[in-house]
């Protein structure tokens, strides 16, 4: 099963999406979340991208939902770190960082996998808002 | 025969410390430059950064240039919280990896600068124009090469490089945000100089101050 990780500038969006997007869970999806710096402000601790993505399973692939600037710096940075077979089921989706994160849940736990979980989550119906 | 000059761990050490109160001394001027732009957050991020550099290389002796640079790199990295943690990060990773031992010349400098502006491309996926640290760094780059052709000294390459940095921050005021925070002001990010270029220029002053002030 795919996992999800969510990185943050803000402590509390990320445990606030990790939480929305876990309503929606169906089955075992692991969903990792970090946000702020090592002091809790606004910010993103690479250390703790870089722990999370260590410890996530990554067997079927890790989703990777990130909201601005430095978060997305850090986690092209970290990724970067690993080996190459290990590289390429890391994908940061090119997705909002809710609802991306809330979809990818759902198709995550329905064993759907990586490729056509990213695809969906980086379509634009993902952020359609207007009926 | 090329000019050398010697820089051996020490005196990057002396480098890296007098950056980091420069920066520490900067750091309400540039969070206030960033606060027109950005997140005003800049100087605070630097400050906090380069305040923990200091902490970790002052007391301890490096085996070489490159673990010195390194250490910072990595301190960089882990405690600045922004954009230019990874950015700042990147680039003295790469210097890192290809800086001599001791014996400096132009091209020694000229493949700093060429490495420095790899890391943060690959990073940032900014060009030059679009209001950001590489707005000074470039051209900073540039002009050691234009003074490598010139046949001009070590010592007025460097002089040169430092002007164009400043002169290429100061280019970023009138300049559109197409990259980082500042982008999402769009047409008002213009009349504001980046607070990114700013603090690249204050680190290209200190390195070839210092540098100058070795040669003398």
């Amino acid at each position: 099963m795919v996992s999800i990780l969510i990185v943050s500038h803000s402590k509390e969006i990320a445990a606030g999406t990790k939480k929305l997007a876990e309503q929606m869970k169906q089955g075992d999806v692991e969903i990792l979340a970090v946000g702020g710096t090592k002091e809790g402000e606004i910010g993103t601790d690479p250390d703790a991208i870089y722990s999370s993505l260590k410890k996530i399973n990554k067997e079927d692939g890790v989703i990777v939902l990130a909201d601005l600037g430095s978060a997305v710096m850090n986690i092209n940075m970290i990724i970067d770190r690993f080996d190459e077979d290990i590289k390429k089921k890391i994908i940061l989706a090119d997705a909002p960082i809710v609802e991306g994160a809330v979809f990818a849940t759902v198709e995550a736990s329905v064993g759907e996998k990586l490729s056509n979980i990213v695809s969906s989550i980086e379509s634009p119906n993902v952020i359609k808002k207007k009926q | 025969m090329s000019e050398k000059i010697k820089v051996t761990s020490e005196k990057i050490k002396d480098i890296f410390i007098k950056i980091a109160d420069v920066l520490i001394e900067n750091k309400n001027y540039l969070t206030e430059l960033d606060a027109a732009i950005g997140d005003a957050d800049h100087g605070i991020n630097m400050a906090r950064g380069f305040k923990k550099v200091k902490e970790k290389i002052e007391d301890d002796s490096f085996k070489n240039n490159s673990d010195l640079v390194k250490t910072v790199a990595m301190t960089l990295i882990s405690t600045v919280g922004g954009a230019s943690g990874p950015l700042y990060g990147t680039a003295f990773l790469n210097i890192s990896k290809i800086i001599p031992d001791s014996d400096f010349d132009i091209d020694s400098f000229i493949k700093i600068g060429e490495t420095v502006i790899e890391g943060i491309q690959k990073l940032g996926k900014a060009q030059r124009g679009e209001k950001t640290m590489l707005d000074t760094i470039i051209p900073a780059v540039n002009a050691l090469r234009e003074s490598k052709v010139k046949g001009l000294s070590l010592e007025r390459a460097l002089e040169e490089c430092k002007k164009a940095a400043e002169e290429g921050m100061k280019a970023t005021i009138p300049l559109l945000a197409t990259k980082g925070r500042a982008s999402y002001l769009g047409e008002r990010s213009k009349g504001h100089q980046d607070p990114g270029a700013t603090s690249s220029y204050l680190i290209i002053k200190v390195i070839v101050d210092e540098l100058i002030s070795e040669m003398e």
